[in-house]
């Protein structure tokens, strides 16, 4: 007998009560203090040799300190572990962001990335030591382009407001070229759009009429004829729109904007609905931005880095800013100056003996960044294209829109449905009249929510819905894990629907397994603190 | 006091600040931005912004007139627009330009009809 | 395909759950004739195995920086980055995570932005830093938008001494949404006089240091005669870890501050992902672009972290936000701050101490080879030379010998002649004697 003490070997009954403890951790749940309370000034988690400068070129321009603190290897590595540990992640649970498409990021993509041929290259070494970069981008723009029926592609924005940023630059610059960039100053944007349209549309100094919705959440193209005249620059509309829904109109609405010599601007947030399913182009759209951090699959990291590349149609193509990739024989070239010689076509041209390259080669609008955009995010992308191919990508958004639609059919005897329609595409949208007399509201239930280990939906928009709910499951979820999402979601209503007043209270109060209890919002911008001081 | 249907009120003496109602629309104030003094402005132009948490809105001036004095102690203190938004958590004093403009407003009854 | 969990069974199941007899009925808002029927003409699916095989064999067709004697920089720098960094990016709850909108959930994510800021404003010396940008080159576009808004002017001087690409995208800005913008030519020699230049019409200058060129600028001056006329200072810096040597900008008088934060924490990447930093006096938080994170406390008093002061931002303000920026670079500042604390104020200064050094030594070793003109009398990591040939050629020479030999200033600037003959070169801890001695006898026989 090795060990002959006796100890309990099953647990007690089990106990509820939250008793304090010394060090203010609970079991997993790590309490940590920021940097600058545990850092040293004379401590480094790296080693350099000490270089004394007996000579220098740096005038007078010497610093003393700075105020920086340092860790030692492993004390940053718990450091940044514990931080960690108190975020939620799409690897842990479903995140059912509405309009954020948190799908599952493949870690080959993340592989791919850092092979040395792709990572380790400078943007600007000599153009004939990075020809497998260029054609990677050339590759990018020929999935971008073939899966919109677009003509070209701005691969350089940085996100995807970036790229509504750089469509709408070039409808600008369309409109300079026609000689009505004084005159057309409207932009009809529908008041269900994510904020950063009207924001865009503003910042070029564009006007915003706002397109009310139809009561099914959708816009009308009557409505929009009757907003039609000759000051209109273009119409921004997202499709599937931020209901979740495809604008059935799209085309009509398309066509009556260009009638009256408007640009049709598709925000291409919702992309991952159609896949393989729409042909934008055959939609009207004249410019599009692609989010490759929602529907291909880069990380959304805790908020960027993103990439939004912009498709565009014959009559923008033209203006699309530098650089741009294009094949020369048997290997690319980068184009990346407005003013280089004539004879270089600006933008990214699928063939086409129509099209004569020289005929534009004075009108790429400029340039939205340094270097060539986000060369690491084209390798991820592209690393989920090839390997989903034609049918997988069409097969992701088939289950996509399959799942949102589970949802609703599940979710909607209990949960209000703003809008009366069969099918929602790749998000479910629902209003707060079901949290009616219970005294609690959207917020509640998604705090209470975290109680339960998943992410909250997106709250309180489309702003067309009074404490929207915004479900979007994605493709990569599956069956059981919907079950069992749909049964939480159903005993959370149930639950805030009981008016007994210990649940309510709970709700009002949730979430209570958290790291962090509700946050005082309201202190923070009162008096703000966003710094460090000692 | 008169109201504007965007939610201010003009006491006699051209004091200008947001109603009750408009205060509790917007929640916890944070950010009051005030104009400068001696300003001229139009009835309906946006002369001063009031910020909660999640939400913005402009202050407009029911009426036409000068700016001629504003209640610095907003500044600093904030959330006074939502415990007396209607008395000391004024947010600007016009020299009214036009009293018809003035009687133009809303009287209490019309506004809170207006506000249900 | 290995991403997909559903079963044709479980398909089967739902959509009858669903009431619908087919997947093409819950497309069939779609127009008709802008459906695609079957597949698109692109390859189908494939296994993990060849997407790999594919992939590494167009990165075999670039030459890697640490394969080659390496020179270049002109915005973007090679410098080593601790084995730890690129392992806490990849964890799960970093990389995988959305915003931090629900703060609750996001503390971690909020507590290492909040330390970011404050790294990132110690390094500058402004009041405070936002939660970063897309790029340096955006950061200065907004920073111009910022000091229009400010003033209430709208009209920017651009320094010679600013990387041609930022002064691009300020440019393209400008073209487009009718500001004026006015340029001062390329400065390889640092002989600008922007003092001279400046009147009350302007809102703001725009000025770099170190400059594209490698030289060292006094802020200071400048920046009197600027406040003097109601103009906001921009500085820019595209080598941070010129910060753990040099004055801080914030320090010489600058207004606002951004620049590129690759150097630390991130890879070259051809150019991006890279992470934009964005500093300014406390007066002007509230016209800052981009995101912030702030303290507060929970419900239960225990301190915490928020984003906040949003109304600046999109989602609220619509039209009227300072910024449609909706994004930062969120894993690239992660990177940044874990790199930034592994170093410390100590390790900072020693590799930054290393960094002049080594250039120091490239300068000492290229006034050895005959026909080449050192632009700098002073410089951090990087400097300009001028060369009897064009540089574009001698760059391409130089790689047919294995070395990447810097960035010619044509390559940026190819429609101003004096640049052609300017080649600019950039020594880091990375850069070894043996490098040197390799480029300069490369050099030799090229020129």
């Amino acid at each position: 007998m090795l060990n002959s003490i006796g100890r309990p070997t099953a647990p007690t009954a089990a106990e509820t009560q939250d008793y304090p403890t010394f060090t203010g951790n609970k079991g997993l749940q790590l309490e940590q203090p920021l940097l600058f309370e545990i850092g040293r000034a004379d401590c480094t988690g790296v080693d350099f040799e000490d270089v004394t400068l007996n000579d220098n070129a740096l005038g007078k321009f010497q610093r003393d300190s700075i105020g920086l603190v340092g860790l030692s290897e492993p004390e940053a590595m718990r450091h940044y572990v514990r931080l960690s540990q108190k975020n939620y992640s799409i690897d842990a649970g479903l995140y059912p962001l509405g309009s954020c498409t948190m799908k599952h990021n493949p870690r080959l993509n993340e592989k791919m990335a850092r092979l040395a041929g792709f990572s380790d290259i400078h943007p600007l070494q000599p153009i004939s030591t990075v020809q497998g970069a260029l054609q990677l981008m050339d590759t990018l723009s020929h999935y971008l382009l073939t899966l919109t029926g677009m003509e070209a592609v701005a691969l350089s924005p940085k996100a995807g407001a970036h790229g509504e940023m750089c469509g709408m630059m070039a409808i600008k610059a369309a409109l300079i070229a026609r000689g009505e960039a004084g005159t057309r100053t409207t932009v009809l944007v529908p008041i269900s759009a994510h904020g950063t349209n009207p924001a865009t549309a503003a910042q070029l100094g564009f006007t915003v009429r706002d397109v009310p919705a139809r009561a099914d959440g959708t816009v009308c193209v009557e409505t929009v004829k009757s907003l039609l005249d000759d000051s209109v620059a273009a119409i921004m509309l997202t499709n599937p729109n931020t209901c979740g829904l495809f604008e059935r109109e799209v085309k009509q609405i398309a066509d009556a904007v260009h009638e009256a010599g408007g640009y049709f601007y598709c925000d291409g947030a919702n992309f991952n609905a159609i896949v393989g399913k729409v042909k934008v182009a055959d939609l009207g759209v004249d410019a599009m931005h692609i989010n490759l951090h929602k529907t291909f699959s880069t990380p959304h990291g805790g908020g960027g880095p993103g990439s939004g590349p912009v498709v565009l149609s014959p009559a923008l193509a033209k203006f699309a800013p530098v650089p741009f990739v294009k094949k020369v024989g048997n290997g690319y070239v980068l184009i990346e100056h407005t003013s280089s010689s004539a004879s270089e076509p600006r933008i990214h041209l699928k063939e086409d003996p129509r099209v004569k390259p020289e005929d534009d080669s004075h009108l790429a609008f400029g340039r939205m960044v340094a270097f060539h955009g986000q060369t690491g995010m084209y390798v991820r992308a592209l690393t989920y294209m090839l390997s989903h191919g034609a049918d997988g990508m069409r097969q992701a958004s088939e289950d996509a829109v399959l799942n949102a639609n589970y949802i609703k059919a599940c979710l909607q005897d209990l949960y209000s449905v703003p809008f009366d329609v069969k099918f929602c595409m790749h998000e479910a949208l629902f209003d707060d009249r079901c949290l009616n007399g219970t005294g609690l509201t959207t917020l509640d239930l998604a705090k209470a929510m975290i109680d339960e280990g998943y992410h909250p939906m997106t709250m309180y928009f489309p702003l067309v819905v009074h404490g929207a709910m915004l479900i979007e499951p994605t493709e990569s979820e599956s069956l059981a894990a919907l079950d069992l999402f749909i049964a939480t979601m159903r005993d959370l209503m149930m639950r805030a629907q009981s008016g007994n007043p210990d649940i309510i209270h709970q709700f009002k109060t949730a979430p209570h397994h958290t790291p962090r209890a509700r946050l005082d919002e309201t202190r923070a911008a009162r008096s703000p603190k966003l710094r460090w001081n000692a | 006091m008169k109201y504007k249907d965007t939610h201010e009120y003009i006491k006699a003496d051209g004091t200008v600040g947001i109603t009750n109602h408009a205060q509790e629309l917007l929640g916890d104030i944070v950010f009051v931005e005030l104009p400068k003094i001696g300003r001229v402005v139009k009835a309906g132009e946006a002369v001063a912004v009031v910020e909660s948490v999640k939400a913005a809105s402009e202050v407009y001036a029911p009426v036409s007139g000068e700016i001629i004095a504003i209640n610095e102690a907003l500044n600093g203190a904030p959330e006074r627009v939502n415990q007396s938004p209607e008395s000391d958590a004024w947010f600007f004093k016009l020299k009214v330009a036009n009293d018809a403009e003035v009687s133009a407003l809303m009287d209490e009854a019309a506004y809170k009809a207006m506000i249900g | 395909m290995r991403y997909h969990p559903h079963s044709t069974a479980d398909r089967e199941f739902m959509l009858q759950k669903i009431g619908a007899a087919h997947i093409n009925e819950l497309f069939s808002d779609i127009p008709e004739n802008a459906r695609i029927q079957g597949d698109l003409p692109l390859p189908a699916h494939a296994s993990e195995m060849s997407v790999e095989r594919q992939l590494s064999s167009l990165a075999a067709h670039n030459v890697s920086a640490g394969s080659v004697p390496f020179f270049c920089g002109a915005g973007a720098y090679k410098h080593h980055v601790p084995a730890m960094v690129d392992h806490l990016i990849q964890r799960s709850e970093f990389l995988t995570s959305y915003t931090p909108y629900q703060p609750e959930i996001s503390q971690g994510t909020l507590q290492y932005l909040f330390e970011f800021q404050t790294q990132v404003a110690l390094l500058t010396g402004m009041d405070v830093a936002n939660a970063s940008m897309y790029d340096g080159s955006t950061a200065a576009a907004e920073a111009v938008l910022m000091a229009h808004r400010i003033t209430k002017k709208r009209k920017c001087l651009v320094s010679g001494s600013l990387h041609p690409h930022y002064a691009d995208v300020i440019e393209t800005n400008a073209n487009l949404t009718g500001d004026a913008c006015v340029r001062l030519p390329a400065d390889a020699r640092n002989a600008e006089d922007i003092i001279a230049q400046l009147d009350e019409s302007l809102s703001c200058i725009v000025i770099q240091t170190p400059s594209f060129f490698g030289h060292l600028i006094d802020l200071q001056p400048i920046a009197d005669a600027a406040h003097k006329l109601n103009i906001i200072v921009i500085a820019v810096f595209t080598e941070v870890v010129s910060l753990g040597l040099l004055q801080s900008p914030g320090a010489m008088g600058a207004d606002i501050v951004v620049g590129e934060g690759q150097s630390i924490g991130n890879a070259l990447n051809f150019g991006g992902p890279y992470l934009g930093l964005f500093a300014t006096r406390e007066k002007y938080v509230r016209q800052m672009p981009g995101r912030l994170c702030g303290e507060t406390v929970d419900a239960n008093g225990k301190r915490g972290f928020v984003l906040t002061l949003s109304t600046r931002e999109q989602h609220i303000r619509r039209d009227k936000a300072t910024s449609n920026i909706c994004t930062n670079s969120g894993l690239c500042a992660l990177a940044f701050t874990i790199h930034t604390t592994l170093l410390g104020e100590k390790g900072l200064q020693q590799m930054a101490r290393i960094n002049h050094a080594k250039a120091l030594e490239l300068r000492t070793a290229l006034q050895g080879v005959k026909g080449v003109e050192i632009l700098n009398t002073t410089f951090f990591n990087e400097f300009s030379i001028a060369l009897p040939k064009p540089a574009a050629e001698i760059v391409e020479a130089l790689a047919a010998r294995n070395i990447l030999g810097g960035v010619p200033a044509s390559r940026l600037l190819p429609a101003e002649p004096s640049m052609h003959n300017i080649l600019i070169l950039a020594a880091t801890e990375i850069t070894t004697s043996e490098d040197i001695a390799l480029l300069t006898t490369a050099l030799k026989e090229v020129l």
